[in-house]
């Protein structure tokens, strides 16, 4: 989840266009969701923290969330949700939101020190790595670069070890296929001790990923997108992603994301918590039982950040063996 | 002078396909407005989900709606132009000319990625399509064997194989009459023994493909205070 500040007074000058054209893209994403839930561009532009307090824990259901720091500082002045932002937020809330950092092999040592800095001054289990960010003229990197190795190293020296990939649109897309993810593919290979978390299911390339999270066993699937923009503007093709991902990837390996503030947590939660595949249509998918959503919905991510779970929230069979 | 007008540009259009989605433009309602003068020139708009949408396959839907509107018999001037993309400055003063992906973009891509990215979404729309008609024969009762032994000539005449024929004319596959219905990427028939194991990767293929276009839809239809499709309501 994100608590971000895409408001006109965050936007770098000379760089509106792109400011404004990205939280507005967002803002379309939340159409998908139900009409009851969408906000004016001016709340999604800049919440307040009693905004996300109410949608995320009184109302969202959510036990503990986990913030994916995103910078995009070529955009916004003092970034689009940056670390020590959602740090400042998790502090006040005490074992309810872990922060995830963020680094980019083209900073070099500097930014090798300063993820370092970061590890320890906020405890980083884990990271979200932005391949498409643009950054002084250049369009984006991939896992593969050698560039990338010291820092997948000082992940693994540091205890981080969740490494969240966004993959989708790069700033200035062009030739190159921003949406590849070949080099995770790569990059889990050569790390066994991390677990590589793709967002959005490698949306809108949905099959590599399958493809490449059924060879590699550290690989994992971020629901954020899936359940938010298909659960309700087009429940078939959800049934059938949800299917598809739970054929190749597996009940263990897939994670909830609610994307807040892109959607509320609260009508994604329930929603899948009442979900089940439309028609006999389906009947070939693998089934989802009450485990099945208890896993995706939060044991999966608990056994990634080492989260205590209640013995009575665990699984029917363990709950039973109690 | 153009026999037809807008009718005539529309349907040029219907062959121009979204190269991500394998759909056509038209259906997926990109197409914003057509002008035709009585002197034969064209001014078409095209209107995308995003102002974010890959400039790559924005550029390649401009182009080939720019190619195929040339061809049209009696058109004098063809202006296709893209509205409210944030590289449609770049894109758009590139068509005018008749520059290339690489004009648009000088010193940052080049037209050979371009091209194989192109292929490997023709791959993919194949994969798709083959899946769509393999589902649907299996689902009307017809056996494994007798699907793996159809040729292309013998499948239902219905724009999905019709299309199949298009892609593998395209991808250098065969693609006669006698060709085998179903083929693997490389054009090999697909055995009767291989054949669900080869659905169950195709149909992801095929899903992916229809997910995506399902998001670009409800996404334009936002942005644009659009109603669903006929086709829209049935599909979900």
């Amino acid at each position: 989840m994100h608590f971000w500040d895409a408001s006109p007074a965050n936007w770098v000058p000379g760089a509106e266009q792109y400011a404004k054209g990205w939280i507005e893209c967002f803002h379309a994403y939340q159409s998908l969701g139900p009409k009851s839930t969408h906000w004016p561009i001016q709340k999604f532009q800049k919440y307040s923290e009693a905004d996300f307090e109410r949608d995320v824990f009184e109302d969202g259901h959510v036990d503990v969330g986990i913030f994916q720091s995103t910078y995009l500082k070529e955009w916004y002045t003092t970034g689009f949700n940056t670390l020590e932002t959602n740090a400042a937020l998790a502090a006040k809330h005490p074992g309810r939101l872990i922060t995830n950092g963020r680094w980019d092999p083209r900073e070099g040592k500097a930014g090798l020190r300063q993820l370092e800095k970061d590890a320890k001054q906020y405890g980083l289990q884990g990271v979200k790595l932005y391949t498409a960010e643009w950054r002084e003229g250049s369009r984006g990197w991939t896992l593969k670069e050698p560039e990338a190795q010291p820092f997948l190293d000082k992940c693994v020296e540091l205890g981080i070890k969740n490494v969240h990939v966004h993959k989708g649109p790069t700033i200035w897309p062009l030739d190159k296929d921003a949406f590849d993810v070949a080099d995770v593919d790569y990059a889990a290979t050569t790390y066994p001790e991390l677990n590589f978390i793709v967002e959005h299911v490698g949306l809108p390339r949905i099959e590599d990923f399958c493809f490449m999270a059924t060879q590699e066993p550290n690989v994992y699937a971020g629901c954020a997108v899936v359940i938010g923009g298909l659960m309700h503007a087009r429940p078939r093709f959800f049934a059938k992603v949800m299917g598809e991902l739970l054929f190749w990837v597996g009940e263990d390996k897939i994670l909830f994301g609610s994307d807040y503030a892109i959607w509320e947590p609260k009508w994604q939660i329930e929603g899948f918590v009442d979900w089940n595949y439309p028609d006999e249509e389906f009947s070939d998918y693998p089934a989802v039982t009450t485990d099945t959503k208890k896993k995706i919905l939060g044991l999966n991510a608990a056994r990634l950040y080492g989260i205590e779970v209640p013995p009575e929230l665990g699984l029917r069979e363990q709950v039973g063996v109690r | 002078m153009i026999q037809g007008g807008c009718a005539q540009v529309l349907a040029a259009l219907d062959d121009v396909y979204d190269p991500e989605l394998d759909e056509p433009i038209t259906a997926l309602r990109f197409v914003s407005s057509c002008e035709v003068s009585p002197d034969g020139d064209v001014d078409v708009r095209l209107r995308l989900p995003t102002p974010q949408c890959a400039p790559n396959f924005a550029y390649l839907m401009a182009a080939d709606a720019r190619d195929a509107l040339r061809r049209l018999p009696g058109v004098r001037d063809v202006s296709v132009v893209l509205e409210d993309h944030y590289t449609g400055k770049e894109i758009n003063e590139s068509l005018r000319g008749g520059g290339g992906f690489a004009q648009a973009f000088p010193g940052e891509t080049d037209e050979t990625d371009l091209v194989a990215l192109r292929n490997l979404f023709l791959r993919k729309a194949l994969v798709a399509r083959q899946a769509r008609i393999c589902e649907s024969m299996l689902a009307d009762g017809a056996g494994v064997e007798a699907v793996a032994s159809l040729t292309l000539a013998q499948l239902p005449d219905a724009p999905d194989a019709r299309r199949c024929r298009e892609l593998r004319a395209r991808l250098g596959l065969a693609a006669a009459d006698d060709a085998p219905a179903f083929v693997t990427p490389g054009g090999e028939a697909v055995a009767a023994q291989d054949l669900r194991g080869w659905l169950r990767t195709a149909r992801l293929v095929r899903m992916s493909l229809e997910a995506n276009g399902g998001i670009c839809r409800s996404l334009l239809r936002h942005r644009h205070g659009l109603d669903a499709t006929s086709e829209e309501m049935i599909e979900s």
